[in-house]
């Protein structure tokens, strides 16, 4: 995988996710009690041997950037290669710019493109998760000599599994993709894509001039899809656990999901670890009036009151008497003596006063905002 | 030029050979303490805090696990351009060479490291303590009471104090008298192992001890004695927060068990003054639906099915379905199976307690009943075994093989 050039593409849609995403790209939000979304693709790139990666950022990127840093974390605050954040061009600062796609964006970036040594490209969305090593992917992708690689999961139809906005790929029995849609309403299941596509550099290259070429720029409808039969698209199938974040509703059952003792085990190890940011926090504290169970709790909490079917992120502090159910509790935050929530996600730095009652139903989640005092 | 006003050096050589099989094959201030931490992470952490960017870490015993902990400084911020983290262990010279003959022989022997900043102040520090102090606070006293050497000092109890190296001191808080373990303490004040000293006047005591071939090369025993002989200005610093130096396994238990106290005396969870250490990749615990924690402390990684109460648990550990874990100190990636029954023991880093052992939960005589059981470093532990309190385990055990207290050894 040394000859892979990872990019990283942040253009994703973060409509249904506002509450959480209005100070920061979807990216930068914090998931599983101690990452923020981002991680996992970019462990997974590194796991598996990809040592050049550029992030292509949208907006309101400080969060992300405060995050990654010199990407140390990740291995690669590196002399040669390592990550590179890849920012908008200059317009999109400017009142009345129209946003274009990708494209116009990796067109704004073909100095990194052409500088780095790698001959083949895996570029990816951040906001589907999952644990994969790439290697056998790649190894597809050569040996069946394909021009682009499309990777997927076969997902069950089930009216439980909702996918909004999720992109179908259709294959022969050899894996050629036949047909691929970016689907605007909500499905239950199929062959799903994970929006991540292996391809020589020269082809992404060629793809973005021709695209840009005609006022086209979007990378997977423009670039990929309507050119299906042009170029040999294959497909791969992923077969792990995969969830898709690009709801509140998505979201939520994302973390919840990792309150299965499997998938929270091959989420975060079955090709290797996921890195984070360290935050050197002791360990997590359970006092004497502490009631835990079925909860995934992260170090420098103090709980001393009763967590029931939550996700409690570093740092947060349940004073006696709270009760926490079925609840996403971000870093820092503060929830007040006897203080009642159910179905309540709590952005970081938030404070919940004493005797509270917050109290959603299971198909509303409430999203409490960064910062706020209750 | 790099100057430096003062070199901090870490004396991290000792085998604690009183914390027996925790030390088998590490130094002590590679020990595991406090759900993540080692013991060097203490002294390491304040001199970060306390804004020391040049550190020289001292070493002899079983080294290769504290240097690779250590690394090149990064966790505490120690990788610098100038400055930084050094570790220093005992080197062979063009004429001779030879190990480390005592504290300050190995103090001696890196005078030349120490020159390379040209210091003012030497802060000497032991590896294996636990406290959180700021010692620039220490520097900056002395300085304002132009001392030749201060001694950080600690209170302890009257019955405990012939332990330690206690000062009698004036008034003033000038040190009169240095007693190394009294048999009749005349004072509480002990020495907590942390000296500031002026390092030219040092360096030429540390000249003539070196010369001396009766001293035993000790900074306790022969450099703080000979300097008060002499009458050089020697001032008591008092430090009035947590200190603990876990020489043995039942102090090592202890200190972990202080952190499960409503109100620690030692406060991890202040965000202003964190103390560093490696952190593990692994992801938040998880407490399933059938476990239950209480009082207690866990670190990332760990899987819980079962009950614990009272302990002190590492990163990455699983406990099985119907596990009872209760008083006791679990280091990293430890499995303990189904149905195991736990109370006041040690389990070392990796060991595997398979399903229905009872470690610690029964007595073969009558007075084992305070004892800690210790299950040393990766040892196998078979289904169904029973090992009793106070019996130290360091190599696997068969199964149903009733185990007597020392026959492992």
């Amino acid at each position: 995988m040394k000859d892979v050039l990872g990019i990283i593409n942040l253009h994703e849609n973060e409509e249904l996710l506002r509450e959480i995403t209005r100070l920061r790209p979807l990216a930068a939000v914090p998931f599983g009690g101690r990452y923020r979304i981002i991680d996992f693709i970019l462990s997974n790139m590194v796991n598996s041997g990809i040592s050049n990666v550029g992030i292509v950022v949208k907006q309101q990127y400080r969060s992300l950037m405060d995050h990654l840093r010199s990407g140390k974390e990740w291995d690669l605050a590196r002399k040669r290669d390592g990550l590179f954040i890849l920012p908008p061009p200059d317009h999109v600062h400017y009142a009345n710019s129209i946003y274009k796609g990708d494209l116009e964006h990796l067109h704004n970036q073909l100095d990194f493109l052409n500088r780095s040594s790698q001959q083949y490209v895996l570029i990816a969305s951040s906001h589907i998760l999952y644990n994969m090593d790439f290697g056998e992917a790649f190894q597809f992708h050569l040996d069946k000599e394909a021009d682009i690689t499309v990777l997927y999961k076969d997902e069950p139809v089930s009216p439980e599994n909702r996918f909004s906005l999720a992109t179908v790929v259709a294959v022969n029995s050899d894996g050629r993709v036949t047909d691929m849609g970016i689907k605007t309403g909500r499905i239950h299941g199929g062959k799903i894509g994970l929006e991540a596509f292996i391809m020589s550099k020269k082809l992404l290259l060629q793809i973005t001039e021709d695209c840009v070429s005609r006022g086209e720029f979007d990378l997977a409808k423009e670039g990929i899809i309507k050119n299906l039969s042009r170029y040999k698209v294959y497909g791969f199938g992923f077969k792990g656990y995969m969830a898709k974040i690009n709801s509140i509703q998505a979201y939520y059952q994302a973390n919840m999901d990792l309150l299965n003792p499997g998938i929270w085990y091959e989420l975060f190890n079955k090709s290797g670890p996921i890195y984070t940011k360290v935050k050197d926090e002791a360990a997590a504290n359970y006092r004497e009036d502490a009631a835990v169970s079925n909860s995934m709790v992260a170090n420098g909490c103090v709980i001393e009151g009763q967590v029931v079917n939550s996700i409690v992120f570093r740092g947060v502090r349940v004073h006696r008497g709270a009760v926490i159910k079925n609840c996403i509790i971000m870093q820092n935050s503060e929830i007040g003596n006897n203080a009642v929530l159910e179905n309540v996600i709590c952005d970081k730095d938030v404070k919940i006063t004493a005797d509270k009652r917050l109290i959603s139903d299971k198909n509303y989640i409430m999203v409490i905002e960064k910062g706020m005092v209750v | 030029m790099r100057v430096k006003e003062c070199v901090a050096m870490i004396l991290a050589g000792g085998q604690g050979s009183r914390l027996g099989v925790l030390t088998n094959t590490l130094a002590k201030p590679a020990v595991f303490f406090g759900g993540k931490y080692r013991l060097i992470d203490f002294s390491l952490s304040n001199c970060y805090n306390s804004g020391f960017d040049t550190v020289g870490v001292l070493t002899q015993y079983q080294p290769l696990e504290l240097h690779s902990y250590i690394g090149i400084g990064s966790p505490w911020d120690l990788d610098r351009r100038t400055g930084g983290v050094f570790i220093l262990p005992p080197f062979v010279q063009a004429t001779g060479g030879e190990w480390y003959k005592g504290t300050a022989n190995s103090i001696y022997q890196n005078a030349g490291f120490i020159d390379q900043y040209f210091p003012e102040y030497v802060l000497v520090l032991s590896g294996d303590h636990i406290y959180k102090m700021d010692y620039s606070l220490m520097l900056k006293f002395h300085k304002e009471t132009q001392a030749d050497a201060t001694i950080a000092v600690v209170e302890v109890p009257w019955k405990e104090a012939s332990r330690f190296g206690i000062m009698d001191t004036s008034p003033d808080g000038r040190i009169v008298e240095f007693a190394e373990k009294p048999a009749n303490p005349k004072n509480n004040l002990a020495s907590m192992g942390v000296y500031i000293f002026s390092w030219e006047i040092l360096k030429s005591y540390l000249d003539s001890d070196d010369k001396n071939a009766a001293s035993s090369h000790d900074f306790g025993k022969n450099v703080i004695p000979a300097m008060l002989n002499d009458g050089r200005k020697m001032m008591a610093y008092a430090f009035d927060g947590y200190w603990k130096d876990v020489g043995t396994i039942e102090s090592l238990w202890e200190a972990n068990m202080d952190l499960l106290s409503d109100k620690p005396q030692l406060d991890l969870y202040n965000k202003q003054e964190k103390v560093y250490s490696v952190n593990p990749t692994s992801p938040p615990q998880l407490i399933a639906a059938s476990g239950k924690v209480k009082c207690s402390l866990i670190s990332v990684g760990c899987l819980i099915f079962g009950e614990v109460e009272n302990s002190v648990l590492f990163s990455g550990i699983q406990i099985g379905p119907g596990a009872v874990v209760k008083n006791s100190v679990i280091m990293p990636r430890a499995k303990i199976g189904a149905g195991v029954h736990i109370e006041k023991a040690i389990i070392g880093p990796r060991a595997v307690i398979e399903d229905g052992c009872r470690v610690g939960c029964d007595k073969s005589q009558a007075d084992d009943e305070d004892k800690i059981t210790v299950i040393g470093q990766q040892v196998l532990v078979s289904a169904g075994t029973i090992v009793p309190n106070g019996a130290v385990v360091d190599q696997p055990i068969m199964p149903l093989s009733r185990f007597t207290e020392g026959g492992a050894e």
